[in-house]
């Protein structure tokens, strides 16, 4: 199934004018045979299209910077941004050796909650006073503040309120600018978190222990349903020693130390792609991009990861993992894959999970037929090859660039933070694209549709088009995906469920993508009178 | 859970941890879905608006449409009129609603963008119709906002006809309530024949069924043409003081239609007043039916009193069920010992603590603008036996192990309950069967095995 030229005029003919000439430059058809097919990207929302998106500070606090777990982190402004981002992102976390129960922050919502008086005389003595009341109560490791839409407007200096607060205490206090309206969705946000944290805090810890093998990050994984927990199972199992998870079931304390690792994994490339490259910049740690969703993905970023490291020893035990592992998953997938074979699928998500979910639902027989993001770049559709022809457009040229050079004592070259020598690296290199990530377009098929920032008018009518047998997006698709009685499943929160990554992941996705399909209620939609006048 | 919560006094007076409320454009987006053929749309930065529709979709898991002006810094900084006008423009090309209902945020408020201004200056097709609310997230609470809503709904809408003979009907706002009461409220005012048009109303909106042939616009909502009719109705019930009465009000003041402020009819005394005041006014014979029902509930309350009298209550949430719900249980015989809205508002404070007064209980604590945080820590100094409120105390519930009766917005961790109503006489027995139920089964729980009863 696939979409013809046709099925797109239709579906754009209501547009006026100027939507129709922007929407075309963010919806491609795939077709092979053309060397290169560029889709716009991270560009501005049109008013009133019903976009999906949400805002830098969901980004920044919501994403990246909430899921730290031993920080407190304040929201500056009016009660709704902190309420909404409030246990609504499933980012697990649990006490460890790390973080006592005592320094679990998780749970609350914390918010100046500014009023009129605020707004008017500024907000800046009731930030500096909840910061005072905070420490005092919870003695927390460090404590964040991330800014919403009016603070910058009525100028409120929350670097100024952080580094007094910050004197005053002996702990840090990060500010994070992330005012809604910078950039023109999260991944502005993303960005704001993550040169604070490569500036303020990577890097600030001790040195690791020389004897330490294997030691890695992954970056850009957020725990969702446990999914860290199961990445980090696997990896354990083999023998790595998995440094810092950024920022799923993380503490500040391990943010620290975050450039004792001799490899950066990078799962979501979109929203922590500028600390794997300051890392490589400031540190030499080389970068892997990598993909725990799905039995074949995992596979081939386990074996991957292996070869990174180029020991026999590393080899044979990732090899003894994956039998294992697959032996044991493998007969119950194939009994879920028998639903599933042959099944269609929209999977319209954030920034990273479109792609990712492509090599699982392949393992269950299923092709994603239109995949899109929200708030992707050119780099995440089409590859980081594109990244010098990227031009920063008016709406995110605000975005501070961190400019870092090589750390006079911690740089080391890629090959020595791996442990071979030059020419064993170069050799590496040509095997496994390191630093690299070739984007989602590669893994589509002739025909299949790539959107970007996809809109309420358009979802639905590929929906109806297309009739998909699944749709993957969000809370605020699904359910009128299913009122068109098309099965949805939300591919952010994973309707509850989770984990979905590795191993334990790929059958917990199969059984809840089967039931799904196979729920018997789909058959009850027409009542019986109804089917007997027809 | 929870390890984190300080032991002892704490000072915490600047900002709120844990809060009762959300912002203004919540409620704003929920009154104006109760309009047919409505697009709500946010004029701010795109997240507000995101949050809002994921929040809504949460507790109603029903689909949420709304536009935005998706602000960009430059917008933030010059203005967002060209934003509006291009969103009003698309939306009514794109996805045809009969009428936009704008509503502000932050962003837009403390810039000081002007709205009239900007919507008549805006493309506007033949025939359909945009109207405006402020709603900054500065000032009140969701429940501000839905009230501001309501307002401009009489405000841009409104009118009083020529005749000199008003309609034999009422106008009902029936508050920040879910779909299922305000159809219980309707059969209520049905029963009573009397004719009504009720706004803004979320029945066959945020309840609607799924049967494969879905519409952008579902069935229900009020129509503009009897919103406008409102004008010439006799009399205006407005159901919840801070929800309803500012709109109730605009009405008298603008088509001279007198408003009765009620409370929303949760529990036997404020259903009671509903119907006796739809008697008097409309000189409606009560049907056996309701009578019927009314002498169920005070069947129920005599044969299960012993399920919860006495019992203590922490009651949070939003001060128009708040304040019915504490009458309700105090009518059960239970001791509502703290009692919390993060709405502002110091008539909350004044009108639960007369009542429970009036009961004759001395030992209580009534906040407004208070948050979880300060209950949490009156919990660890006095526990209760219940907590009544919304998904957000389940921390609460968990830590200290108190049962949980979720009541309320926004309910995000179960599901039906906006399909079945906490109003009238039949959500009466709903929140007797919800208390009962939740004592009871702690007790089965926590009993020891000689003491497990088979009947109880």
């Amino acid at each position: 199934m696939s979409m013809s030229e046709e099925m797109m005029g239709d579906m754009l003919e209501k547009y006026p004018e100027k939507v129709l000439k922007n929407r075309k430059k963010h919806i491609t058809i795939v077709d092979t045979n053309q060397a290169c097919q560029q889709i716009e990207a991270n560009t501005r929302t049109i008013p009133g299209i019903i976009t999906q998106r949400g805002c830098a500070y969901a980004g920044c606090k919501g994403v990246v910077v909430g899921p730290i777990k031993d920080m407190v982190h304040i929201v500056h402004g009016p009660i709704g941004c902190a309420f909404y981002a409030w246990g609504t992102r499933r980012n697990k976390a649990r006490a460890d050796d790390n973080t006592p129960p005592e320094k679990m922050f998780s749970t609350l919502c914390v918010s100046t909650d500014m009023q009129e008086s605020d707004i008017v005389f500024g907000g800046e003595k009731k930030l500096a006073k909840m910061i005072d009341e905070v420490v005092e109560m919870f003695h927390p490791r460090a404590v964040s503040i991330c800014a919403t839409c009016p603070v910058g407007l009525i100028g409120d200096d929350l670097g100024a309120v952080a580094k007094a607060a910050q004197e005053r205490h002996g702990i840090q206090v990060l500010s994070f600018n992330c005012e809604g309206y910078k950039g023109v969705s999260q991944s502005a946000g993303h960005h704001i978190a993550n040169n604070n944290l490569m500036e303020n805090v990577i890097g600030t810890g001790p040195e690791r222990d020389p004897n330490d093998k294997y030691v890695i990050n992954i970056l850009g994984e957020y725990n969702i349903g446990g999914d860290g927990w199961e990445m980090e199972r696997i990896l354990g199992d083999i023998g790595y020693k998995v440094n810092c998870v950024l920022t799923g079931d993380t503490s500040y304390l391990e943010i620290k130390n975050l450039h004792q690792a001799h490899l950066n994994l990078v799962q979501c490339h979109r929203s922590i792609n500028y600390i794997a490259e300051m890392m490589e910049t400031k540190y030499g740690t080389p970068w892997l991009k990598v993909n725990f969703i799905g039995v074949e993905a995992t596979k081939k970023s386990l074996r991957e990861m292996a070869l990174c490291f180029g020991d026999e020893e590393l080899i044979r035990k990732t090899e003894e993992v994956i039998a294992r592992e697959e032996a044991r998953i493998m007969p119950v997938i194939e009994h879920y894959r028998k639903i599933c074979q042959g099944k269609t699928a929209f999977a319209f998500v954030g920034g990273s999970r479109s792609h990712h979910y492509m090599h699982l639902l392949r393992d269950l027989g299923m092709e994603v037929v239109v995949a899109g993001y929200e708030f992707a770049h050119r780099d995440d559709y089409e590859g980081r090859q594109v990244i010098p022809t990227l031009k920063i457009d008016a709406d995110s040229k605000n975005i501070p660039e961190l400019h870092l050079s090589p750390d006079p004592e911690k740089f080391k070259d890629a090959h020595v933070h791996l442990n071979m020598s030059k020419e064993k690296f170069d050799e590496l290199n040509k095997k496994v694209p390191l630093n690299y990530y070739e984007g989602m377009q590669p893994d589509m098929k002739d025909g299949e549709i790539m959107i970007d920032d996809c809109n309420h008018h358009e979802l639905e009518k590929m929906v109806r088009a297309l009739k998909p047998d699944l749709v993957f997006a969000g809370v605020r698709d699904k359910y009128y995906v299913q009122k068109l009685g098309v099965p949805a499943k939300q591919m952010h929160s994973y309707d509850y469920s989770g984990p979905y990554a590795g191993y334990n992941g790929a059958l917990n996705f199969a059984r809840d993508v089967a039931n799904a399909i196979t729920t018997p209620a789909w058959k009850l939609v027409t009542a019986p009178w109804e089917k007997q006048t027809q | 859970m929870l390890e984190c919560m300080p032991e002892g006094e704490v000072v915490h007076t600047a900002g709120k941890i844990n809060p009762v409320k959300t912002c203004q454009p919540i409620g704003a987006m929920y009154a104006a879905l109760g309009i047919h053929r409505c697009l709500p749309h946010s004029h701010g930065s795109q997240g507000c608006c995101a949050y809002h529709r994921m929040h809504l979709t949460r507790h109603f898991r029903d689909p949420v449409l709304a536009s935005t002006s998706s602000f960009t810094e430059g917008a933030s900084v010059f203005g967002g009129a060209a934003n509006l006008k291009t969103a009003i423009k698309n939306v009514f090309e794109i996805y045809k609603p009969d009428i936009i209902a704008v509503h502000t945020t932050c962003l837009s408020e403390t810039i000081g963008d002007d709205l009239p201004t900007i919507i008549k200056q805006s493309e506007v097709p033949e025939g359909k119709v945009v109207i405006h609310a402020n709603t900054p997230s500065y000032q009140g609470s969701h429940i501000t906002g839905f009230s501001n809503m309501v307002k401009a709904m009489v405000t841009y809408l409104a009118a009083r006809d020529e005749e000199t003979i008003r309609k034999k009907r009422v106008n009902i706002i029936p508050g920040f309530v879910n779909p299922s009461d305000m159809r219980e409220i309707k059969r209520i005012t049905s029963s009573l024949g009397v004719d009504m048009i009720m706004f803004p109303d979320t029945t066959n909106v945020l309840d609607s069924p799924l049967t494969a042939k879905y519409d952008m616009y579902p069935e229900g909502g009020t129509t503009v043409e009897e919103i406008r009719d409102t004008g010439n109705s006799r009399l205006t019930l407005a159901l919840g003081a801070w929800s309803s009465n500012a709109a109730g009000a605009a009405l008298m003041e603008k088509c001279g239609v007198p408003c009765v402020p009620l409370k929303v009819p949760i529990g036997l005394k404020a259903t009671d007043d509903l119907i006796m005041t739809l008697k008097e006014k409309f000189d409606a014979v009560v049907p056996d039916d309701l009578t019927l029902e009314r002498g169920q509930v005070v069947d129920t309350l005599i044969d299960t009193h012993f399920h919860y009298q006495g019992k203590k209550v922490a009651i949070y949430g939003d001060p128009d069920i708040v304040v019915p719900l504490v009458e309700f249980v105090l009518t059960m015989g239970m001791i509502p010992k703290y009692v919390i809205t993060g709405t502002p508002g110091k008539a909350f404070e004044e009108q639960v603590g007369a009542m429970i007064e009036e009961a004759g209980i001395e030992d209580y604590i009534v906040k407004a603008e208070g948050d979880l945080f300060d209950l949490h820590q009156w919990i660890k100094e006095e526990s209760v036996d219940l907590l009544i409120g919304n998904t957000y105390g389940k921390y609460i519930a968990r830590t200290e192990d108190i049962p949980l009766v979720r009541v309320g917005f926004p309910i995000l961790d179960r599901a039906v309950h906006p399909l079945m109503p906490i109003t009238g006489y039949k959500g009466c027995l709903r929140l007797i069967e919800m208390i009962s139920n939740a004592l009871l089964e702690r007790r089965d729980r926590d009993c020891l095995d000689e003491d497990y009863e088979l009947v109880l």
